[in-house]
């Protein structure tokens, strides 16, 4: 009766993460020190949420010792799939980059709090800044399968780094995008795309609304002043160094109005009012 | 029980392998990843009297083989502890020891009187040594008399066993093991993390908020072997080894060292079912 036990335990706990080795499907380079994987794993495609992560070991050595976390940019259900996107920034990362399809990826997941789509909110703006379009693609999927009326603004900082622009226009997504240097056409930061839409949109549809953001920082501080001014919902992802990912260590808290909460476990995504910024 | 099953400080365990205050939470995060049956006894991370916001981040950083933390002791209260996290615990029948600490030596006594009066508390440890907390930890641990003294205040406030974690950070740590035998200790468990420093060379800033942390992780271990060796000479209390434990290799090196148990750190951390890898390895090398 241990199948049994251990299934009804997956259905009151929708968070429960595994720990597995999944084999790599496909590993791009999709733009300069940007990669995509592609994952095998039937359990946490089942039961990802737009806006959660895993944890990787990008190697059995004792240095780098810790696991990256790299958030879910997509799930495919149907194929038991997860994709992650990352970019290559230090050791980690530069070792991860290495490894190659049909290898076997130690990772611990799905974990963490994602995004929370309302049923009382028809629209949503999606908001993200160079690698915070990771999380978002999974959301912007899941928003459309809601139904939502749906914005996607994209920042980078030039038309290499613009990742996921195609994939959301493919779908019929209304998506705009500006990069800091203007290789892509519009010159400048993401918020003035977002101050522009809000001018643009009926000030009666902002309690219907809600903003979600990814990206530096300094980016989100701005949405998150821009969404409190409006009086607009708005969730925000956060990025943080992580040791457990599975809220045992607190190591990477943030501050709140309610104290220390922590990223991989109260986040990462909060709402923007509660932080502390 | 099998071979593997010790006593230790008077608390019965199927096997030496413990988990390290501080790297495991309360247990309930790790439940998905393990059987939490199976351990030797399961350490909280460190409770105080009063509730703890901690150190401001960035808390933790990664060094070679290790990391750094200045998490400053974060925690509830052993209020919230005894009302939120012991039921967990009473459904399991792994010995739960309570990792505790105050700022002051009344508050380490009143914290032992109330987990005491918990029938699911099977034993306290003794956190003398974190060297995180401005005020607290490091100024009864790197003191023989004043750690003497501590021990020997908690000791008449509980019948509880009681163990002690040793600092590293100290001139001569088999002073400090014999202190807190000479107080009462039941016994000794070291090392704690070791201070260190890490600083970003682009932001010229420490990579840490408090500027120094305790190291933990494979890079110590060395370190905690030989301190584990050498304590173990003197002492006539068993000493429990830990310092980046992360094998069962590495544990069977501290039993031959001389401790008569373990525990598993930051390895918890890396690979949550690491603790079950070490008491199954054990098991094997035990045969």
């Amino acid at each position: 009766m241990q199948t049994t036990n251990r299934l009804f335990f997956v259905i009151i706990h929708p968070k429960m993460p595994i720990h597995e080795k999944a084999r790599i499907l496909e590993h791009i380079e999709v733009a300069p020190k940007r990669f995509k994987l592609v994952i095998s794993s039937l359990y946490i495609s089942t039961h990802a949420q737009p806006g959660q992560f895993v944890m990787v070991r990008v190697s059995n050595e004792l240095d780098p010792l810790l696991r990256r976390p790299l958030g879910i940019n997509g799930i495919r259900k149907d194929e038991h799939i997860i994709e992650l996107l990352y970019e290559v920034k230090g050791k980690g990362t530069e070792i991860l980059s290495k490894t190659e399809v049909n290898e076997l990826l130690d990772i611990v997941g799905p974990l963490g709090t994602g995004f929370t789509i309302k049923k009382e909110k028809p629209f949503a703006i999606v908001v993200a800044g160079g690698m915070g379009v990771a999380p978002m693609c999974a959301l912007i999927g899941e928003l459309k399968k809601q139904n939502k009326k749906t914005m996607v603004l994209l920042g980078a900082r030039n038309k290499e780094t613009l990742l996921c622009e195609e994939a959301v226009k493919v779908q019929g997504i209304d998506c705009r995008s500006i990069t800091d240097d203007g290789s892509n056409g519009r010159k400048g930061f993401v918020s003035e795309l977002l101050n522009e839409f809000l001018n643009e949109m009926r000030e009666s549809d902002f309690n219907t609304s809600t903003i979600f953001a990814c990206g530096p920082k300094e980016m989100l501080k701005v949405v998150a002043e821009i969404a409190f001014q409006k009086k607009i919902e708005c969730q925000v992802s956060l990025e943080e160094k992580m040791a457990c990912g599975i809220g045992a260590c607190m190591g990477c808290v943030v501050k709140t109005k309610s104290g220390h909460k922590k990223v991989c476990d109260d986040g990462p995504v909060f709402n923007a009012n509660d932080l502390l910024w | 029980m099998g071979k593997l099953a010790v006593e230790i400080a008077g608390i019965k365990m199927k096997n030496p392998v413990m988990v390290a205050s501080g790297t495991f939470g309360y247990g309930k995060e790790f439940e998905p990843f393990l059987d939490l049956n199976k351990l030797g006894a399961i350490i909280t991370k460190t409770i105080t009297l009063n509730p703890r916001e901690g150190n401001p981040p960035p808390r933790i950083c990664e060094t070679p083989s290790g990391m750094l933390n200045t998490i400053g002791l974060q925690n509830k209260g052993v209020k919230n502890f005894i009302q939120e996290v012991l039921p967990f615990f009473a459904k399991l029948n792994t010995p739960l020891i309570a990792n505790i600490a105050g700022e002051t030596m009344d508050e380490y006594v009143e914290v032992a009187k109330i987990l005491t009066r918990e029938a699911v508390v099977k034993g306290l440890e003794l956190n003398i040594s974190c060297p995180n907390v401005k005020k607290g930890g490091v100024a009864f641990g790197v003191n023989p008399t004043i750690t003497e003294e501590l021990v020997k205040k908690v000791r008449k406030a509980t019948h509880l066993p009681l163990i002690v974690k040793l600092t590293p950070n100290v001139t001569d740590i088999v002073i400090m093991a014999e202190a807190a035998v000479a107080g009462g200790a039941d016994a000794v468990s070291l090392i704690n993390t070791i201070l260190g420093m890490a600083i970003d060379i682009n932001t010229k800033k420490p990579k840490l908020s408090m500027t120094v942390g305790g190291l933990s992780g494979p890079a110590i271990k060395p370190v905690a072997v030989r301190m584990v060796w050498q304590v173990a000479q003197v002492v006539k209390v068993p000493v429990i080894g830990i310092g980046g434990i992360t094998t069962w290799e590495d544990a069977a090196e501290f039993m031959l060292a001389g401790a008569k148990a373990v525990q598993v750190g930051t390895a918890n951390l890396i690979n949550p079912d690491s603790v079950i890898q070490v008491i199954e390895g054990l098991e094997n090398y035990y045969k």
